[in-house]
């Protein structure tokens, strides 16, 4: 391969190829133990859900990978999704648990353009939790259910002993009507589309980060955890040009992005001065050395939209009192395949991949 | 190596420890190192949670109007150049 | 943000730019080390690259402490970190740094009880509020990081607190840089000297890379336009025939450094007569570790560690990386066998180490792409 007559850059460039090359390989889980890294949205979840679940269940729903799988239900189209919410601590400024998975399972849903109908809940109690705030969470989930104009029709608990369950753990199941015909998929972003953020990045994650208190941080933030669905359809109505929605949880706007490139085949290029984020979550970032980039948020999504309709896009979110501050953060084009590149403030160019796990705190 | 962000003093809590503000963000901060008397509205340099050094503003200031001769420099060049008649 | 998004101002590093190309003898190439590892996260962040001319090249080198630890000492960590009695603390940079038998994060997974922190006094704090447990604080960095360190074994000194104590792993820049001007497989024409660690020992330490090897040094802030005044800054020195130790970074790092924070250490710590570098191998006092007042305070008396030094990986490069005479891309692992995902080397793991730089930053700039477009 290598031999005389390569220049420097053309090696460079091999090395480059090897990499892409690899990165298309067949995912396997290397590691004989779950870690948390394995839940954090990123490069390891990926993998564990490729080689280990998609393996298993294979069918070309799941294939899509989508946030709901629609199915085609004697001759109705009902879009069914399922969500489990683990969060420390339980109670945060903004939310709770209980929000979570309300509107998790209900932007879910309106990610694929359906109409949120109905929601199961199935709790996981630590022995000891305290009745109180079991209380608590469920009134915030009819609170949030009310709000999102669905309910919450079946359930179940169990209760497991002390030490196992950090409390409570909650699963959301949930099911839509998709009257719609647009097919919103990952795989359908095309060159010349636009990217657009419904509002601010990394609310919720850098709040429940500083929640847990072990960082020793304030800050008037709290968790944008909101449900969607309306806002959804207020674009969805404006404009047959979306081609896809996805709500930006764990992992944040960056792993939607690196999905997107992967799933269409295309390059997703990013503004970083588009970017909304709010100074309080870029000072707390700053500090810790993460990039809000790869933080959740809980109550945002980001929209790949024909080009030719972005002004109409924009125009129909803005108007809409969850989308005021909706911005277009980038655009896809048709190569380098497979990556997402970000356009600096400062002008330079670089690449944006998935992180292996969570985006952690670093001093150096 | 090293994370060190600036920040503002915004609190005096004991001798050794002050709150600081990094865009809206506040933290407590051990001052113990800077040997100077420091007071609300200084600037200091955070890393770990402690202050490593006091941010000296007419440094600040000299780094930054040294910037702004170049890029104006580089303007005016650009402006000349956009002006010249052709030869 | 103040102090920081005014030295982020795209319009002015255009002209930075622009002055560095001029500075440039024709036909010279100019081999820049960037000692800091902070440096060398701003530059692939940012994509400073394409702000330098093709004959200007960065090189990245050992300023990374993460990066520098032997597998055989993270195992020590994490033999201290399996203990039932322990809580152990540490930065969030060490958590995926693979030792000899997994990380800390493989460790977390089979139930050793190990949190990150923000800040030595958090874990001290977590002591304060487990006194049934023994809290070890795992203490990584250069002389940045130190004197913090130092005043947290202080402090629990004055306050008596007893079940607290340090895994001291930190190392000195000045052997580092040593080590890299001995080595002979380098060429270098300057040196972008590490801002941080320069607040605590002062520019003037730099001086015999001035004297004796006749390069110069530019103390460098980490915003990207720091980091293009201090290139300018070399060119300038180097068309004028000077070798001097010049501040860039004045607004931070006063020219002797920080008198308490020396004094902190002096008082908490002693040199190591040698210390184990990964890839660079055994410098003499190099490292720190607590002196005998502090014994009290020291995690490698008070518990057994392993301490047995293990080999790296025979695929590994990441010594000849560190020393700036390989490029990322160079190593014969880069990409393959070692990414991030599945690291074999310190620098991939470490945020701030040059391979994952490059891989998750820098393996796409403005230049590559126009050349592999042609």
């Amino acid at each position: 391969m290598n031999g005389l007559g390569v220049t420097p850059a053309g090696r460079e460039q091999q090395v480059l190829d090897r990499i892409e090359r690899s990165r298309q390989r067949k995912p396997k889980v290397r590691e004989e133990r779950i870690t948390l890294a394995h839940g954090a949205g990123g490069k390891a979840t990926h993998t564990l859900i490729d080689a280990i679940f998609l393996d298993a269940f294979r069918n070309p729903t799941l294939e899509g990978l989508d946030d709901g799988a629609v199915l085609d239900l004697a001759g109705a189209r009902i879009a069914f999704s399922t969500d489990t919410y683990v969060v420390s601590p339980l109670f945060f400024p903004g939310g709770c648990i209980g929000d979570l998975a309300v509107n998790g399972t209900v932007n879910d849903l309106a990610m694929t353009g359906a109409r949120p109908v109905a929601l199961s809940a199935g709790f996981v109690l630590e022995e000891g939790f305290a009745v109180c705030e079991l209380e608590r969470i469920v009134a915030a989930m009819r609170h949030a259910a009310d709000a999102a104009d669905v309910q919450i029709v079946t359930g179940d608990t169990k209760v497991v002993q002390s030490g196992h369950g950090d409390g409570c753990y909650v699963n959301t199941a949930g099911v839509g009507v998709v009257t719609r015909r647009q097919r919103l998929t990952a795989g359908a972003a095309r060159p010349g589309d636009v990217v657009i953020v419904s509002g601010p990045v990394g609310d919720h994650g850098v709040t429940v980060l500083l929640a847990r208190g072990d960082l020793a941080l304030e800050a008037d933030l709290v968790s944008d955890t909101a449900p969607l669905a309306s806002l959804a359809d207020a674009l969805l109505s404006a404009t047959d040009g979306v081609r896809m929605l996805r709500d930006a949880t764990r992992g944040g706007v960056a792993t939607i992005m690196n999905e997107i490139a992967a799933a269409s085949g295309v390059a997703v290029v990013l503004d970083e001065a588009s970017v909304p984020v709010r100074p309080a979550v870029t000072g707390a970032c700053e500090l810790l050395g993460i990039d809000p980039l790869y933080v959740a948020c809980e109550g945002r999504f980001v929209a790949v939209v024909d080009g030719t309709e972005a002004d109409r896009a924009l125009a129909a979110l803005r108007a809409h009192p969850q989308g005021e501050q909706a911005t277009v953060i980038g655009r896809v084009e048709p190569d380098p395949s497979g990556l997402v590149l970000l356009r600096t403030s400062f002008g330079g160019t670089r690449v944006v991949d998935m992180l292996v796990g969570d985006p952690l705190p670093r001093i150096c | 190596m090293c994370l060190g962000i600036p920040g503002e003093i915004v609190a005096l809590a004991t001798p050794d420890v002050a709150t600081v503000e990094v865009a809206g963000v506040r933290r407590s901060v051990h001052i113990g190192l800077i040997s100077e008397e420091l007071a609300v509205g200084d600037w200091v340099l955070i890393h770990v949670g402690f202050a490593l050094s006091r941010i000296d503003e007419q440094e600040a200031r000299a780094a930054l109007e040294f910037l702004e001769s170049i890029g104006k420099a580089y303007e005016d060049e650009i402006v000349a150049l956009q002006t010249s008649a052709p030869t | 943000m103040r102090f920081v998004d005014e030295f982020r101002d795209a319009r002015s590093a255009q002209a930075l730019s622009q002055r560095i190309a001029e500075r440039c003898e024709p036909g010279r190439h100019y081999a820049f080390m960037e000692v800091c590892g902070g440096h060398t996260h701003t530059i692939y962040k940012h994509g400073l690259e394409d702000y330098l001319p093709e004959t200007v090249q960065l090189v990245h080198g050992p300023g990374c402490p993460v990066c520098v630890i032997p597998m055989g000492r993270i195992d020590d960590a994490i033999s201290i970190a399996r203990r039932p009695e322990v809580i152990f603390t540490t930065f969030g940079d060490m958590m995926r740094v693979p030792g000899g038998n997994g990380t800390f994060f493989d460790a977390k997974a089979t139930g050793a009880d190990i949190r990150m922190v923000y800040s030595p006094l958090d874990a001290l704090a977590v002591a304060r509020a487990n006194p049934e447990r023994r809290v070890v604080f795992f203490g990584i960095g250069f002389e940045t990081t130190a004197p913090s360190t130092a005043m947290t074994i202080l402090r629990a000194e004055a306050e008596g607190i007893t079940n607290f104590s340090v895994f001291c792993n930190h190392v000195m820049i000045i052997p580092a840089i040593k080590a890299i001007l001995e080595s002979p497989d380098l060429r270098l024409d300057g040196f972008l000297g590490p801002g941080h660690v320069s607040t605590v020992i002062g520019c003037w330490p730099y001086e015999f890379i001035t004297r004796q090897h006749g390069k110069p040094l530019v103390c460098a802030g980490f915003e990207p336009l720091d980091i293009l005044a201090s290139v300018l800054m070399l060119l300038t020195q180097l068309a004028e025939g000077r070798a001097e130790v010049e501040n860039q970074y004045a607004r931070v790092v006063p020219w002797d450094g920080n008198p308490l924070a020396l004094r902190a250490i002096g008082r908490v710590m002693e040199l190591r007569p040698y210390f184990e570098w990964r890839g660079l191998g055994f410098i003499a006092q190099s490292a720190l570790r607590l002196n005998e007042n502090y014994a009290a305070f020291d995690a490698e008396r008070i518990f057994p560690v392993p301490g047995i030094r293990i080999a790296d990986p025979k695929a590994c490069q990441c010594g000849e990386v560190l020393k700036g005479v390989l490029k990322p891309w160079e190593c014969k692992v880069f990409g393959t066998a070692c990414t991030p995902e599945t690291p074999i080397g310190t620098c991939m793991v470490s945020s701030e180490g040059a391979c994952a730089a490059y891989y998750n930053y820098g393996r796409f700039t403005r230049q590559r792409l126009t050349a592999a477009a042609r």
